[in-house]
């Protein structure tokens, strides 16, 4: 399979079979990125967070479905999370997104998080830059369901919306530091359920707190399933991008993204040639040896691993 | 890289019936598959889609509605219109043991019917792909 032609010809097996290459580190998708990333940076990234059963791929279907009337294509990553043991995984987001499937102006891809922990799978940066090239107008990422510390979405995503519902807690858990601080927009689904008027109040006086800042995250309150208030949603996160836009904060948010990914790179590629190296010396296992006994600690071991990166790159 | 082994477990048709696919999904997520679930009522061109969308190795099937004998194969057809030929596919649920050579002949791997341990099934999985 010629994958660049059908990639740039609009053909999804290509795609797909890219985004498989991604997660699987094969050294033929990275210089295919490298060849075509400037063709990058054509469409809207969203990104959906919340908590398990929050209604995330609810509310991807219905924002999607949105934008289909408005003939706008759309791709979708929806993570789920892989299993610590055996590294199997069940992705079920699309249970929720069958009538997309036979869209031929939707793309949807499930990933497992194959040992990330930031809510996102390590291969979701790159899958956004194969549907971007691909031609998507907008691009959805469904985090896992998060807890409190999953941020990673916000390095990925123009606009991050959290979805929240009712009963999950009171307000203590709307001021805790984490995931409550990265909402740009945030919706309160199956907002007819008992105690959802509080839930959004107290969203709204966490939100409150910052008074004086540029922009203040608005919250809507929707109910997904019955496509209840989802166009007061796209305009809440339209207007997120039009201020990050003409605040110029876009620029700043993506030149952050991009430091971040670097060095993420960076990491991995120093990690991965240290660890070929250690295939022929052994030198990692020499070294907790020496750690184990005593001998040396682990400051030190890691600094004579770097030490011996360098001797060989020189 | 060690790469997880995708799977489509699909419902095509009319039954309501998912009890049987989700103890296999479960059984091949605890065999270290990624296992992509598509819910009830599926299509024949749903099941084609996402298999495609998700670059899957595996379709995996299960019909208990009796309408097999012209789902499986409309899925295979599908999917080898669209050049994806390299996708093993499977069947299971109620299934007469009169029907299965036509299917085997129509171009579905393996079917396993009631009974069958899950252990049989991944085995099968694992020793047939089509593609590395």
């Amino acid at each position: 399979m010629d994958i660049k032609a059908g990639l740039l010809n609009g053909d999804k097996r290509a795609c797909a079979r890219l985004i498989s290459l991604i997660e699987n580190e094969d050294a033929q998708a990275v210089e295919l990125l490298k060849e075509l990333y400037s063709m990058t940076g054509n469409a809207r990234v969203i990104g959906i967070t919340g908590p398990p059963g929050a209604g995330k791929s609810t509310v991807t279907d219905k924002l999607a479905k949105l934008l289909r009337k408005r003939n706008k294509k759309v791709g979708i990553i929806a993570v789920d999370p892989t299993s610590p043991f055996t590294g199997g995984a069940i992705l079920g987001d699309r249970v929720r997104m069958s009538d997309l499937n036979t869209d031929p102006g939707v793309f949807i891809r499930s990933m497992g998080t194959r040992g990330a922990l930031g809510g996102l799978s390590k291969a979701a940066n790159a899958a956004v830059k194969v549907l971007d090239i691909f031609g998507m107008d907008y691009i959805f990422i469904e985090t896992v369901g998060v807890g409190q510390s999953e941020v990673d979405i916000v390095k990925l995503a123009d606009t991050v919306v959290m979805v929240m519902v009712p009963g999950l807690g009171d307000d203590i858990q709307a001021i805790k530091a984490g995931i409550m601080e990265i909402g740009d927009v945030f919706a309160v689904n199956k907002s007819d359920r008992d105690g959802a008027e509080r839930t959004a109040t107290e969203i709204e006086v966490m939100l409150d707190f910052n008074r004086g800042a540029a922009y203040r995250p608005p919250v809507v309150n929707i109910i997904a399933k019955d496509n209840n208030n989802i166009d007061k949603l796209m305009e809440a996160i339209d207007d997120h991008y039009e201020y990050m836009q003409n605040s110029g904060n876009y620029k700043i948010r993506k030149r952050n993204s991009l430091k971040t990914e670097i060095i993420d790179i960076f990491k991995y590629n120093v990690v991965k040639s240290i660890e070929q190296k250690s295939e022929n010396t052994n030198i990692i296992d020499q070294l907790v040896e020496l750690a184990l006994d005593k001998s040396i600690d682990p400051y030190t071991a890691a600094l004579r691993l770097l030490k011996e990166l360098r001797s060989t790159e020189s | 890289m060690d790469r997880p082994i995708r799977v489509v477990v699909a419902k095509p048709g009319l039954d309501g019936h998912d009890r049987g696919a989700k103890v296999v999904a479960r059984a091949l997520r605890d065999a270290g598959m990624e296992v992509i679930y598509t819910g009830l009522r599926q299509t024949p061109e749903q099941i084609v889609e996402t298999a495609i969308q998700e670059d899957a190795d595996v379709v995996a099937m299960s019909i208990l509605s009796g309408a097999h004998n012209h789902l499986f194969p409309k899925v295979v057809k599908l999917l080898n219109e669209k050049g994806a030929d390299d996708i093993l596919i499977v069947g299971g649920g109620v299934i007469p043991e009169d029907d299965i050579p036509g299917l085997i002949e129509a171009g579905i791997a393996a079917i396993f019917t009631p009974g069958t341990p899950t252990s049989v099934t991944i085995d099968f999985i694992k020793n047939n792909l089509k593609r590395n």
